[in-house]
């Protein structure tokens, strides 16, 4: 035998005699059959999946239409403030290009992002906290360890991939509930191919615009200047833009994403992460009655309040950087191009054999610090305005794309592809480098994903040239 | 299944790894195989020499099992309950 099976042996037998003369009530409590009964429910061949899939869609179902309207609560508070700042600045007779850079780049560029990722994160989390709570989350990774097992992964990274629909920066920072190194390693480097809260926005407009109908998508439109496309075409309040062939479209991509993670991660065990797979141990709790005010407080502050206060010191500066960007001109002379457009006239080569264009990588390369800002710098490059503009409505979005850029339905689906699958934002990369302690696998965390992501814009739009 | 069978005492006896245990079933652990992949995390577990183990269930793919153990409940994969040899009392 073992000598460590024989010391905790001895300690179980010294525990298991002290227990009884000290401890009040029973030593083990019995198994109740409604817990039993719900386990065989919830871990079901037949039912396992759909309820996981029900609830999943359920989540994102609040999580996008509960989401609408705080948001425009937001943006149009920011919007007071902003003319409130707007006079203080003249007021204090600040330089013109000063005020400029400090209300329009960073003060517009963080409203955004507060905006758009609070409302969802304060929504998805607590629920995401409460099925925690409740004890749900282990049955999920008891599920689908099998499929995880295949691939050489770990069955909690089901869990971090959860997590990483609200945040992937919060998907990464969970993975530390996985005791392997190595497949803790490859679940933070494949977080990246869930979509985040961020990237959900982006992800609905181009759905809804291109693949589902569009009539009574406009939301009320108010005047504030940073009332955003984004805001405006989340959602309608009626909910009516979300119409089903845009949902297919979305819950495909990722269903897609999904696939994508099973198929890097099988590449990882056998490239750069090999090595014997871990065991799989995990303890599954009893299902608890939830703790409505703690799961407030956790999932406010540990979770939505980090995220939110790290996504808000990369925003402001990124804000700064896009509006030198769009405001430098190459050269003297009146009219020439600014440099955001120069920029994006170099990406265009690459852009286009992507089934893309210049403006819309340089809207993903400055949007590296958060994926909310992606579509609004693209916009911004677009009509060469010197902000984050603001779009009243789909049918406004509808005719600066499809009129006057001629977006197809296949730029479409080049930009969301690109989206789901590019590279982690500048949070996540920043959290991944501190997690890991290691450049290299920072650097790869980036890597990887736009290896994955060049390679399936450019493999779709060969196909689609083969076929039309 | 890789089952030996014994009589000590009379009494028909088996010893099997876990992973043969069919669900419903109560066992003793007898041995537990440092080969497991998850060795040390399972004799935290309390699955030492002397536990009673019972499979409560199995999950949609088979594979992991759930398995009562000092009355809580842990999930282990197929390759760890292999490495554990349970031994069972014919009734």
């Amino acid at each position: 035998m073992d000598f460590r099976e024989e010391i905790l042996r001895s300690a179980y037998e010294t525990a298991e005699r002290i227990a009884p003369s000290v401890v009040e009530g029973r030593a083990t409590v019995p198994l109740c059959s409604w817990h039993e009964r719900l386990d065989d429910i919830m871990t079901s061949a037949a039912l396992g999946f759909p309820i996981m899939l029900v609830l999943l869609a359920g989540i994102l179902w609040l999580t996008i239409r509960g989401a609408n309207y705080p948001s425009d609560v937001l943006a149009s508070g920011f919007s007071k403030l902003e003319t409130f700042l707007a006079a203080t600045l003249e007021h204090a007779r600040a330089p013109g290009w000063l005020g400029s850079m400090l209300l329009y780049g960073i003060y517009r560029t963080t409203a955004w992002v507060v905006s758009v990722m609070l409302p969802p994160m304060a929504i998805f989390f607590p629920i995401f906290t409460l099925l925690e709570n409740l004890g749900y989350l282990p049955r999920v990774a008891f599920n689908l360890d099998n499929l995880f097992k295949r691939v050489g992964a770990h069955g909690k990274q089901a869990l971090t991939m959860c997590m990483g629909f609200g945040c992937n920066a919060a998907g990464v920072v969970s993975c530390r509930v996985i005791d392997c190194y190595r497949e803790r390693l490859m679940a933070i480097l494949t977080n990246n191919f869930i979509p985040c809260n961020g990237r959900f926005p982006l992800l609905i407009i181009l759905a809804t615009l291109f693949f589902g109908e569009t009539t009574n998508v406009d939301g009320p439109t108010t005047n504030g200047p940073i009332r955003t496309a984004v805001v405006n075409a989340r959602i309608s309040p009626d909910g009516a833009s979300v119409h089903s062939p845009a949902v297919i479209t979305v819950a495909g991509l990722i269903i897609f994403g999904v696939l994508v993670t099973f198929f890097v991660s099988w590449f990882l065990a056998r490239t750069f992460l090999r090595g014997v797979p871990s065991g799989f141990a995990l303890e599954i709790p009893p299902y608890r009655l939830p703790q409505i005010g703690k799961i407030l407080v956790k999932s406010l502050l540990d979770r939505t309040l980090i995220v939110l206060v790290r996504a808000v010191t990369i925003a402001a500066p990124a804000g700064a950087v896009v509006w030198i960007l769009a405001n430098t001109a190459t050269s003297e002379a009146p009219g020439s191009p600014s440099l955001l457009s120069s920029a994006a006239a170099l990406l265009e080569p690459i852009g286009r054999v992507l089934g893309m264009d210049g403006f819309i990588l340089m809207g993903f390369l400055l949007g590296l610090p958060a994926n909310e800002i992606v579509l609004p710098i693209t916009l911004m490059g677009y009509l060469s305005a010197g902000t984050l503009i603001k779009v009243e409505g789909l049918q406004t979005l509808r005719l600066i794309l499809v009129k006057q850029q001629g977006w197809t339905w296949t730029t479409a689906l080049s930009v969301m592809l690109f989206s789901l699958l590019h590279y982690p934002c500048g949070t996540t990369l920043f959290t991944i480098w501190k997690e890991t302690g290691s450049v290299k696998w920072t650097v790869l965390a980036a890597v990887i994903p736009l290896a994955v992501a060049c390679t399936a814009c450019f493999t779709f739009n060969q196909i689609v040239k083969l076929f039309l | 299944m890789l089952a030996i069978g014994y009589y000590i005492g009379g009494e028909a006896m088996s010893i099997l790894p876990l992973a043969s245990l069919p669900v419903g079933r109560e066992a003793t652990v007898r041995y537990v195989s440092p080969d497991a992949p998850s060795y040390r995390r399972i004799l935290d577990l309390g699955l030492v020499g002397g536990t009673k183990v019972k499979v409560i269930r199995s999950s949609p793919f088979g594979d992991p099992r759930a398995y009562l153990v000092r009355g809580a409940v842990v999930a282990l994969r197929r390759e760890d309950a292999q490495a554990i040899m349970v031994e069972v009392t014919d009734e």
